[in-house]
């Protein structure tokens, strides 16, 4: 929606100086941030930042551990399944709250409403629910069905997905209330468009409404793709990064090397893998979404 | 297309709204901001990080006491141990804005902060109350000492080398309770025909590696201890003698494996409820069995050294004391070093916490059974120093990581394991 | 507006009449029992269950003695109801020594999320409106940075942070923390006013431009109005997001101004001991309830917001 002209430079100026607290945070807090991560990641700091060069040391002990490798796989499977499940739940939600229902109000609050509880709380509270002592399988087979199984944290093949249904409660509110307004900024004309031209329903949500909520989707994969990369206080909740590692996550290990471990070198080193996976998603859609089309 | 003028005109009102709500908001919070100025006086901030029912007991014996020498204890408690802990303090000292005074587990944890000079330099306060000779065993003053200087009060000496054993569980299955970790193992198939579990184990890095620790110390002679942990040979933690301990960790895996708990006072649980046989753990378990009202020697067992040999795997807790520039706090930190070394201080505080004291000299006739045990072998001098006094933090880090896939990957051979043990121990500092 | 490659149909209808914002799509609401009824409120009452459970879970336990969780399961609902656990959460359970569970840090909390919450929202909607509305030379740079920096790890930044708050002298101030609350959230939040305004027709800023208002007149009088879905979407997050604040909240700041969920961290996480299962839940709700009474709250501004929007001309 810029205006694509280029303006004098006097012209913009309130622009500018209204810009200077986001200028400062990007360049000294964020950028400079992590130059002196990236920087530190080549040192062997304990405790303390400390200048004393080591080359690729940490690097090459980062991906000699296990633990490490195995978070990474974790982080990959929690993030493909918490981003696809996290938009279509709170998309059809949104799509379902949109409908001129009865009750918007009580279904609204009723699933958002997790979202007001830390990851702390959250990981108890599955913690016990996926419990097979006194949790849902106690419960199922107290009825009767004595060869139902479902404990997904005592299994390390399925413990991640323990994790997720967590996740995915306490965080769908949120991109449902998100998507809702994106839906809510759609024009009613274009609903009438589509009916009197004879389209069906999901048709129109599919070709129409979605492309037209492009920005509200791109705020939401932001902000799931940030809570997954950052994804640490439920683990340690939950299941503590276990059966044996079974869920354990890159901001996991590098908080417990960096604190735990005092080896701030070694957590340096593998918050600079994290981030540069996040460049390589990163930077191929900032040069989609601004590097290739001027907006019109 | 409306034209825009009617549309601003149309939210004019509610701008209006708007703005008097913001204004509102901003008066609420520049007046929050000004009440926010609260002075106080020469007081002395303890962070710690002892908040269960026990423990903040025996905190208070050490505030009361303190509060006696005319000084005023604040207490500055984080829940969550050393992980949650650690960073505030760090930060808090590196920020420039530290506390009178802060616990940590003595050793090499706060080795970095005193060669910054961030730490104050306590050693006429040890000097003045001759710690050098009070203080037993001496190990636990040599783990403040740097470069021949004290920088930090020990406060406690806590024991990790114990096997807790249920009495109702080994009843249940009709055998008496085993004198040792091989009788132990060899009746622990009668156990599981009863339907109890053998060895119950919390599933935490920690818990799995003080078990490690302490079949490596029983089951040996206290010099491969010392070679392994003190001197990391690794030859010696990929050998011959190392390789029977991780047999036996292998077995303790197995007789552990339907132990199905997180924490590990709920594995203490497990043996005071009698589900489980016993559990290898510290003498911090006491509290739980003294809060189940259960009774040492009655109710549950205890054997020292897992009943093979006499031994105190000792580490504990200690006072550090951040440099200050306020003369007044500085005396207010040197009265604290001097009391927390007080008999009657020692007293007071160990009974409440479970653990023994650091000074030798002095009585504690109202300890159990299980604490005299500890305070005979103690007085015979036979200790060796805890693990975390010898290696460092991230060399703990990686044994934890090692032993809590171990014991949840059965497929994960004992060789396995120890090579990767060995490899931890070559590049260990 | 719209995607290029979305079905001609759909840009000749955005391209047509665009009033500002429109109330709910869809079709109108038939008869009350009709297949599609069923369906939608069908799936909304499964999904109410499974989003409903664990605050059952929850209410039902902080009821419960200690001996009744111990023996029972987590669903059942309490033989023998108790408030003592609510009442030692608020007012009992000790952090170390003080013993006045969280009523203790309650202010402390309010103190700290009203003013960064103003602060962190009114600085990233002018930042977002100024990337959206009055695109500057480099400001995408400085944007891509900003959404990179919603990917850092906050444990990470946590000793730079520190030692940039010591050098302008706010460490261990009430605004040190503003400040640090306000530069996490500002990736995400600057994103969300961005890419709302940039959906605001463009017509609407020309035309005040065309009128003579400048920046701040236009901010004030056309996105600040028009924005209100948004406002609430970012005060949801930013209220939820710094009341629940353990991390940034104690490492910024002195003891005298803990939040509260230092001690919710002290009652929950106290590793020796018994876990008191219920106090826990009864902490847990109670300091959840801020932010819950908020949602309640907003959402009926989230709907008068959405009406303010529809206002056609």
């Amino acid at each position: 929606m810029a205006t694509g002209r280029p303006r004098q430079l006097f012209r913009n100026i309130p622009s500018k100086i209204a810009a200077i607290p986001m200028i400062l945070t990007a360049s000294v807090v964020f950028l400079g941030g992590t130059l002196w991560t990236i920087a530190y990641s080549f040192t062997n700091s304990k405790l303390l930042p400390r200048w004393k060069l080591v080359g690729l040391d940490q690097y090459e002990r980062l991906w000699a551990t296990k633990r490490w490798i195995v978070s990474f796989e974790n982080l990959f499977i929690y993030g493909v399944c918490s981003l696809v499940f996290s938009l279509v739940i709170g998309f059809v939600l949104a799509a379902l709250m949109d409908q001129k229902i009865r009750f918007e109000n009580t279904f609204r609050t009723i699933i958002l409403y997790p979202f007001a509880l830390s990851f702390i709380v959250t990981g108890l509270v599955w913690q016990w629910i996926l419990n097979p002592d006194f949790g849902l399988q106690g419960i199922v087979r107290g009825l009767g069905w004595d060869s139902f199984s479902f404990d997904p944290l005592y299994n390390p093949d399925i413990a991640i997905f323990g994790i997720l249904i967590a996740g995915l409660w306490q965080g769908t509110g949120l991109v449902m209330v998100l998507m809702l307004a994106g839906l809510r900024g759609i024009d009613e004309d274009i609903w009438k468009a589509a009916r009197v031209d004879g389209i069906p329903m999901w048709k129109t949500y599919l070709f129409v409404v979605i492309p037209m909520m492009r920005p509200v989707f791109i705020t939401t994969i932001v902000l799931i793709a940030a809570g997954i990369v950052r994804l640490y206080d439920l683990v340690v909740a939950q299941t503590g990064g276990g059966p044996g590692i079974a869920t354990e996550m890159p901001a996991k290990y590098v908080y417990d090397y960096m604190f735990g471990g005092q080896n701030l070198g070694q957590g340096f080193a593998a918050s600079t893998m994290m981030l540069l996976s996040v460049l390589v998603v990163l930077i191929p859609w900032a040069y989609l979404e601004f590097g290739g089309k001027k907006r019109v | 297309m409306a034209p825009a003028e009617e549309i601003i005109a149309g939210h004019w009102i509610k701008r209006e709204e708007l703005m008097k709500f913001v204004k509102t908001m901003l008066a609420g919070a520049s007046m929050l901001g000004l009440s926010m100025a609260a002075a106080q006086a020469a007081d002395c901030e303890v962070t710690h990080w002892w908040t269960s029912g026990g423990e903040a007991a025996a905190v208070s014996e050490l505030a009361k006491a303190y509060d006696a020498t005319g000084n005023h204890w604040v207490d500055g408690a984080i829940a969550g141990s050393g992980n949650t802990a650690r960073p505030i303090m760090i930060s808090r000292i590196t920020g420039g804005d530290p506390m009178c005074a802060t616990q940590f587990n003595h050793g090499r944890q706060a080795e970095e902060l005193v060669e910054a000079g961030l730490m104050r330099d306590i050693t006429d306060i040890a000097e003045a109350g001759k710690w050098r000779d009070v203080i037993n065993p001496p190990s636990i003053l040599d783990a403040c000492t740097v470069d021949g200087k004290v920088y930090c009060a020990p406060l406690n000496i806590h024991s990790q080398q114990w096997l807790w054993l249920s009495n109702a569980a080994y009843e249940k299955a009709g055998i008496p309770v085993p004198a040792n970790w091989n009788d132990f193992v060899e009746t622990a198939p009668k156990l599981m025909d009863a339907g109890i579990v053998p060895l119950a184990m919390g599933q935490q890095g920690w818990q799995q590696n003080l078990a490690f620790q302490v079949l490596l110390l029983s089951l040996l002679p206290n010099d491969v201890y010392l070679e392994v942990f003190k001197d990391k040979k690794a030859d010696v933690a990929g050998g011959a003698e190392v390789a029977k301990v991780f047999q036996a960790a292998s077995t303790a895996r197995d007789l552990s494996a339907d132990s199905n708990v997180q924490n590990w006072n709920d594995a203490t649980n497990m043996v005071i409820t009698g589900k489980a046989g016993g559990q290898i753990m510290g003498d911090w378990a006491q509290g739980e069995f003294a809060i189940a009202k259960q009774v040492a020697g009655k109710d549950y067992s205890c054997l020292p050294g897992l009943g093979l040999k006499d031994v105190l795997l000792a580490g504990g807790d200690a006072f550090y004391f951040p440099v200050l520039s306020d003369p007044e706090k500085t005396k207010a930190q040197g009265d604290l070093a001097a009391m927390l070394l007080q008999p009657e201080v020692q007293v007071a505080f160990n009974l409440k916490k479970g653990s023994l004291p650091v000074r030798g000299d002095i009585d504690l006739s109202a300890a159990n059974d299980c604490m005299k045990k500890g305070l005979e072998i103690l007085a015979k001098g036979s200790t060796v120093p805890a693990v975390n006094q010898l290696i460092t933090s991230d060399t703990r880090t990686q044994m934890e990581d090692l032993f809590v896939e171990f014991f949840a990957n059965k497929d994960m051979t004992p060789d396995a394991a120890q090579k990767r043990f060995a490899d931890i121990i070559s590049q260990a500092e | 507006m719209s995607d290029p490659s979305s079905v001609a149909m759909a840009g000749a209808a955005a391209d047509a009449v665009r009033p500002v914002l429109s109330g709910p799509s869809g079709r109108r609401p038939k008869r009350a029992i009709s297949p599609r009824n069923i369906v939608i409120y069908g799936t909304l009452g499964l999904i109410s269950i499974y989003y409903l459970l664990p605050l059952y879970v929850m209410v039902v336990t902080s009821l419960k003695g200690m001996p009744e969780i111990r023996l029972g399961n987590v669903f059942s609902p309490p033989v023998e109801i108790t408030f003592q656990p609510w009442v030692k959460a608020w007012a009992e359970a000790c952090t170390g020594l003080n013993c006045d569970g969280l009523s203790r840090g309650f202010w402390n909390s309010v103190r700290i999320t009203v003013p960064s919450v103003i602060v962190s929202i009114a600085i990233a909607s002018i930042n977002g409106y100024a990337l959206a509305n009055w695109r500057f030379k480099g400001a995408n740079f400085f944007f891509s940075v900003l959404i990179f920096g919603a990917f850092i790890p906050y444990q990470v930044m946590l000793y730079p942070i520190v030692i940039m708050m010591r050098e302008i002298g706010l460490y261990g101030s009430l605004w040190g923390l503003v400040i640090v609350h306000t530069i996490f959230g500002m990736p995400i939040l600057t994103l969300l006013f961005r890419n709302y305004f940039t959906s605001l027709p463009e017509e609407l800023f020309k035309a005040a431009r065309v009128d003579g208002a400048g920046f701040w007149g236009i901010y004030f009088r056309i996105m600040v109005p028009m924005s209100m879905p948004i406002f609430v979407v970012a005060m949801i997050l930013q209220v939820t997001g710094i009341w629940n604040d353990f991390l940034f909240g104690v490492i910024y700041t002195k003891p005298d101004l803990y939040p509260m969920t230092v001690q919710l961290n002290n009652i929950v996480n106290s590793t020796q001991g018994v876990k008191e299962y219920n106090v826990n839940m009864a902490a847990t709700i109670l300091t959840g309830l801020v932010p819950l009474v908020i949602y309640f709250v907003s959402g009926k501004l989230f709907v008068r917001g959405i009406a303010a929007g529809a206002v056609k001309g």
